[in-house]
């Protein structure tokens, strides 16, 4: 049974911190409207796949297999538009000029070639100042060059084949993927943002010497400043945990008690980091900054922008202290994966473990900051 | 012939959050060569008025002149201006900010060496040239903010309360350089909460609520008091009670402590008060005394506060102690072995220049900095051992506004009652009361950092007694509050002393320092002078010396002294 | 307002020079964080795929299906887990140790031996869309050569019909850095230019030098070019280091001229300075002006300027709204002055629209800094 004043000054703190975060209209703002956003920007926009492609034709054969190529390029869902041109320097303007990303060339023999029975090739060439786009669209290329070919003479279809099958995400929707990879960054970065605050405005606001003269211990003062980013953590994922199947049709296969354990640890990894910050800057402009230049590396190193696999082995090592790249794989399980508790802990733990190390040394480093 | 600098016809200035009219058809004129004093009570509209001057807001209704053309479009190279918050860049150094307004204001580069030795030579910031601003003191700050303003010789010079925190001898520095500038043929506009220094003006503007009350020679206004003020000696101990008595009285509208003596303002017409075993005297008029007469009069002389505070029960050990408290910063010494001990129910305070050391000594007591030598007792409980315990049995008030500006009233005292250990009903109830006898209904929902300062400092000290402790420590409470207040805060702490509680207060206010049982002055990290206010006026040597003549001569000894060793 | 003068704009460059060089804040991100950015765009941020774990289930003995899986174990793509069953491997297809399944089935040998074709299974990892797609294509790939080795064997072997001849421009090994880097550089830019700006004058509103500032004669024009100036050439400055380090320490190549790129940066970095004043003179306000500049500025450049993300692939109403980021007119000049040289014809209208962006931010910043406290 915790003593009464110990237990009102615990709670007098933790409302006060809350008041503190929501009472501005401003910072109000400022913790809804950018989650929203991001929400409908990450959501849309943050795409990988490659739609909509221009691309332009420098047919010199003209003949009947052409067209067909032709025609055949223009029906791919992927591609937008089939730009002719009439000369190679126009088509070398066209991909120097980002009109297009690729640019088909088909020599005088096309026609004739097939016609004969001979190999017929046709030229792409591609703009690899955007190399991942230009591979994926070779890709594309690729498989209606093939498809045709089929066409052309049936009977030389290739007799094997395989049988693909995406688990977990049948059609390959982009944003089966993004949707539970924004509970990540959303509490990311609303959580870090207001623990890197709390302390930093305090003593830039001169209120830290009040505090401080107060019988407040400073596991007290700590704890309530963990209560609102723990809570508007918890907040904005319950809410795009709801919104994501409903609205956007991503499935929840998980356990959402096991889903919320591990969020749990995950604020608390995160609150540690942003304590750190908070008790390292003497304003709010450092507090700010610093938690910027957290949050770019922990977002780019969390496996969202790009999959931790393909990392150098050395960074993928450095990645294991970086929470958000334990979450996201316990988020992306929940939701797609039906992700059973084995899995949950194997990275619930780490997440653990930062947190344990992080509040323990904002613990510290508070106390040692006093003067 | 009177050359005017700068006037206001007219002037109305509204304003749309909080809807407010700052001014009212104002008038105003700055006479070259004069000192111009403005006075009024927070929020009465003097920075509205001097920031119009500046050419720094449209007035909605009425004209601005300044050098003979409209604020907004005159040549502000010969305007000097200094903002309340001094303007200056806290990541340059004195001689940095210096060049910077110089080139700002085009000060020609033949005179520019000539002109810098002669400021900082004037504000005594010549050792300092290097430092960065943002690390200079209180009062070396407004000293430079000051220099910045006249690196050009302006015609008009605009201060905005440039006496606010800063202790008595810059002030006096302070005052004696514009004094000197205004002579040369400067118009000055000296806005202030120090009545000493609108008494000093050659003419004096009082502001209230927006509207002018007073124009004309401060003498003037004194001078309607004659015959009204009165010293009453022979109260020594139980002065306190006897003031709260005196304040009641109807024909009593106004008393202050001075050292051992009561000093009182009676109603226009009223006898001298006569007070068994009391003998009383006339006294001059000040201008403070008409300032608070025309703004109604002092508050009463009970405090609620201490009729509600529950009595701090005797002891035999000292409520404050300090046992050589030394505080070391790198090979900085900030305090260097400081002693006095505060018996229960005393009022202690602890005087000197900005920097000196005393916001040290204040820190270490109540267990903000943990001293590097020495050790001290609060209410019994070791500064080192039971910090936790000492920290329970002190009520703390900042230097400035330092609760939640961004909450509100209500939220701040929730948070602070529940921080002190108050629960349940006590809690609702020690609430109530503050709201109540601070006067702060009115503000109750509202933005505690959107109030006007006098209500700040209210709700500060609420929250700073709200659990009742024995012990408090106020670190220039009444800081750029005006005479008004002030007297409602010394009715408080007083009472609360009448109680039991002890106090230990900074100050730059002579006249509160008065209040005082017993004064250390500190200077330069080390305790120059401890004793009551009277015999601190003895040990200076003077003749019947005012407490700040007093503090300025045992000062200026200590500096003879060091130099002489 | 008051005539240009040049001891005045000389005072307050230097001081806006002092400030920079004393802030620890301008140092973390004119210099901390572009290094910072350009090491995990350079190291961590990779698209390109490099060997993929997947779980290997051959359920046939036979001699064709070994050699397949054989294939499988050779493949520069694919690091394969051998297992019994797709029960088996799930669990590791869940946990995300393996990023696929291949099942080589029971019958392949006697499929095989028929004539008929066989067939593989892919199984994928949905969860990540692209790693799925690249594991289904080549894993495919892999199976197909296979095929053609053994047709090619028996003398069964056919050219296809048709063929295609790719060719990649510019960056023929296809490394994503050499489109991350640059667009790294454009990162930098824009904090530099807009959130340092937008904080600078935030903080002389809130810390009260603003008030004395303006009581001086200092016009507020000249007042405005003091502040831009010193972040111009900070921008530059680290916009030039960024380049050095990608460069030698990323080999990614450089084949425009200097001067193009300095006048693309230079054109860039009007819309950002003007776009950080307007901002700051808006707000008065450091926290609100970082929040204000982080959405309105480091977000849209991140993710709407086709930087990361391609532009056409977009939703329509989303693409309307890369038009009005200045970052999108950047990106393409700046990768193409790095990989593919002057192309003066794509960077022109580039340029130019990034400076009629940044006439309208600073004509609006002009407005919105008036001599004036309310």
């Amino acid at each position: 049974m915790i003593d009464p004043v110990v237990r009102g000054r615990l709670w007098a703190i933790i409302v006060k911190e809350i008041w503190a975060v929501l009472r501005d209209p401003r910072s109000r703002i400022i913790l809804i409207v950018p989650p929203f956003l991001q929400l409908i920007v990450f959501g849309f926009a943050t795409t990988l796949e490659v739609k909509n492609i221009d691309i332009a034709l420098y047919d010199r054969d003209g003949g009947v297999w052409a067209r067909e190529f032709s025609q055949r390029l223009a029906g791919s869902p992927n591609v937008r538009r089939i730009i002719p041109v009439r000369s190679p320097a126009e088509l070398r303007d066209a991909i120097d000029n980002r009109q297009v990303i690729a640019a088909i060339g088909i020599d005088q023999r096309f026609s004739a070639d097939i016609a004969a029975g001979r190999p017929a090739t046709v030229q792409a060439i591609l703009d690899g100042r955007r190399s991942n786009a230009a591979q994926i669209v070779a890709g594309y290329l690729g498989r209606i060059t093939v498809d045709m070919g089929a066409s052309v003479r049936p009977q030389l279809k290739a007799p094997g084949g395989s049988i693909v099958t995406h688990w977990y995400n049948p059609n390959l929707d982009y944003l089966w993927f993004t949707m539970p990879a924004l509970v990540v960054i959303v509490s990311t970065v609303t959580a870090l943002g207001v623990t890197a605050q709390s302390v930093a405005r305090e003593r830039e606001l001169g209120t830290f010497d009040q505090l401080m003269v107060s019988p407040l211990r400073v596991h007290e003062i700590l704890i309530g400043k963990m209560v609102p980013p723990l809570l508007i953590g918890l907040f904005n994922a319950t809410l795009y945990t709801i919104l994501i199947p409903t609205v956007f049709g991503v499935p929840l296969t998980g356990s959402v008690p096991l889903f919320y354990v591990a969020l749990l640890f995950y604020m608390l990894a995160l609150i540690g980091l942003g304590m750190l910050i908070s008790c390292l800057s003497q304003t709010q402009q450092q507090a700010f900054l610093g938690m910027f230049l957290l949050t770019v590396p922990a977002i780019l190193l969390s496996g969202y922008a790009s999959p931790v696999d393909n990392m150098p082995n050395w960074l993928q090592w450095v990645a294991e202290f970086n929470p958000p790249k334990h979450f996201l794989i316990v988020s992306e399980g929940t939701f797609l994966k039906a992700m059973p508790p084995g899995d949950i802990l194997a990275n619930t733990w780490p997440l653990m473990a930062i947190a344990a190390a992080t509040l323990t040394a904002a613990a510290l480093l508070f106390r040692s900051r006093m003067e | 012939m009177v050359d005017t600098v700068a006037s206001a016809r007219g002037v109305t200035k509204r304003f749309a959050k909080p809807a407010t009219t700052a001014l009212d058809a104002v008038d105003i004129d700055i006479v070259a060569g004069r000192m111009t004093g403005l006075v009024g009570p927070d929020g009465a509209g003097k920075t509205t008025l001097i920031r119009l001057l500046a050419g720094l807001l449209d007035p909605d209704e009425g004209e601005v002149e300044a050098l003979g053309r409209p604020a907004t479009a005159t040549d502000r190279s010969l305007i000097g201006y200094m903002p309340q918050r001094f303007g200056l860049y806290e990541d340059l150094s004195v001689i940095e900010n210096l060049s910077l307004y110089a080139d700002l204001r085009g000060l020609a580069a033949d005179e520019r060496d000539a002109r810098f030795a002669r400021l900082l030579d004037f504000t005594d910031l010549d050792r300092f040239r290097t430092r960065l601003a943002g690390k200079l003191s209180g009062g070396m700050k407004q000293k430079l903010g000051l220099a910045c303003a006249l690196v050009r010789t302006p015609r008009l010079l605009l201060l905005d309360e440039p006496g606010v925190g800063v202790d008595p001898v810059s002030r006096r520095e302070l005052w004696a350089m514009v004094r000197e500038l205004s002579s040369e043929g400067i118009g000055v506009l000296w806005s202030t909460a120090y009545l000493d220094e609108a008494e000093k003006c050659d003419s004096v503007f009082l502001l209230n609520e927006g509207r002018l009350i007073h124009a004309g020679p401060p003498g003037a206004l004194t001078e309607t008091m004659a015959g009204r003020t009165f010293r009453l000696f022979g109260a020594d101990e139980d002065r306190r009670a006897r003031l709260e008595r005196l304040l009641d009285r109807d024909d009593v509208t106004d008393g202050t402590i001075q050292g051992a003596s009561l000093r009182l303002v009676v109603k226009p017409g009223a006898p001298p008060p006569e007070v068994p075993g009391l003998t009383t005297e006339p006294a001059t008029p000040r201008f403070e005394d008409a300032f608070v007469d025309r703004l109604g009069g002092g508050p009463g002389g009970t405090s609620r506060l201490a009729e509600s505070y529950r009595p701090i029960p005797p002891g035999d050990a000292p409520a404050i102690e300090a046992v050589g408290l030394t505080k070391r910063f790198g090979d900085f010494t900030a305090a260097s072995d400081i002693h006095f001990s505060i018996p229960r129910g005393q009022i202690f305070g602890l005087l000197g220049p900005n920097g000196a050391g005393k916001s040290t000594t204040f820190k270490m007591l109540c267990g903000l900095l943990t001293p590097s030598a020495g050790n001290g007792r609060v209410a019994g409980h070791d500064l080192r051992t039971a910090r936790a315990d000492a920290r329970q049995s002190l009520g703390y008030m900042a230097q400035k506004f330092s609760l939640y500006g961004d909450l509100s009233v209500r939220q701040n005292l929730d948070f602070f009652s529940g921080v002190y250990g108050l629960t349940g009903a006590a809690r609702r109830e020690a609430i109530e009361r503050s709201i109540d006898i601070f006067h702060l209904a009115d503000y109750v929902n509202s933005n505690s950092g959107g109030m006007p300062l006098g209500f700040k400092q209210r709700l500060a000290l609420a929250c700073a007694v709200m659990h009742q402790p024995p012990v408090l420590f106020l670190d220039e409470p009444t800081s750029g509050v005006d005479p008004i207040v002030r007297r409602e805060f010394w009715t408080h702490i007083n009472g609360l002393v009448e109680r039991g509680v002890t106090v230990l207060v900074t100050t730059h206010f002579m006249d509160e320092a008065e209040y005082c049982d017993r004064i250390a002055l500190i200077y330069r990290a080390e305790e120059i002078a401890v004793g009551t206010p009277d015999e601190l006026k003895a040990q200076a040597g003077l003749d019947d010396p005012t407490l700040e003549d007093a503090f300025i001569a045992l000062i200026e000894a200590s500096d003879r002294a060091r130099e002489a060793a | 307002m008051d005539g240009f003068n040049r001891q005045r704009f000389a005072a307050m460059l230097v001081k806006e020079t002092l400030q920079i060089v004393r802030d620890p804040s301008t140092f973390l991100i004119a210099f901390l964080l572009p290094l910072l950015l350009l090491f995990l765009f350079g190291y961590g941020v990779s698209l390109d795929v490099t060997r993929v774990k997947i779980g290997l289930v051959v359920e046939d003995r036979s001699a064709p299906a070994l050699s397949l899986a054989t294939s499988f174990r050779q493949s520069r793509w694919f690091e394969p887990h051998e297992a019994h069953s797709v029960a088996d491997v799930k669990p590791a297809l869940v946990s995300g140790a393996v990023r696929g399944i291949v099942v080589i089935p029971q019958d392949f040998g006697r499929k095989m031996a028929s004539g008929r074709g066989a067939a593989i299974q892919i199984i994928t990892d949905g969860s990540l869309p692209n790693t799925a797609n690249f594991v289904a294509a080549y894993a495919e790939g892999v199976r197909a050569s296979w095929e053609e080795g053994q047709l090619r064997e028996r003398g069964h072997a056919t050219d296809p019909p048709i063929q295609i001849a790719t060719r990649f421009w510019f960056n023929p090994e296809l490394a994503s850095r050499f489109f991350l880097v640059p667009g790294a550089i454009a990162i930098v830019m824009t904090m530099i230019g807009t959130l340092l700006t937008a904080l600078v004058i935030a903080r002389e509103w809130e810390r009260g030098t603003m008030e004395a500032i303006m009581a001086t004669p200092i016009g507020m024009g000249e007042f405005l070019a003091t502040k831009v100036i010193p972040y111009f050439l900070l921008g530059l400055g680290s916009m030039t280091v960024c380049t050095l380090i990608a460069i030698f320490a990323f080999g990614v190549p450089f084949r425009g001229s200097p001067l193009a790129l300095l006048i693309i940066a230079s054109a860039f970095l009007v819309p950002a300075l003007g776009q950080g004043l307007l901002i700051s003179a808006a707000t008065k306000n450091q926290f609100v002006a970082s929040q204000v500049a982080l959405l309105t500025a480091f977000l849209p450049a991140m993710l709407l300027s086709g930087f990361l993300f391609e532009i056409p692939s977009m939703p329509t109403p989303v693409q309307a709204l890369t038009y009005i980021v200045p970052a999108r007119y950047l990106i393409p000049p700046l990768q193409t002055v790095f990989v593919a040289g002057d192309l003066w014809g794509l960077f022109l209208p580039d340029i130019l629209i990034m400076l009629g962006f940044g006439a309208v931010f600073f004509a609006l910043a002009f407005r919105a800094t008036r001599r004036r406290i309310a």
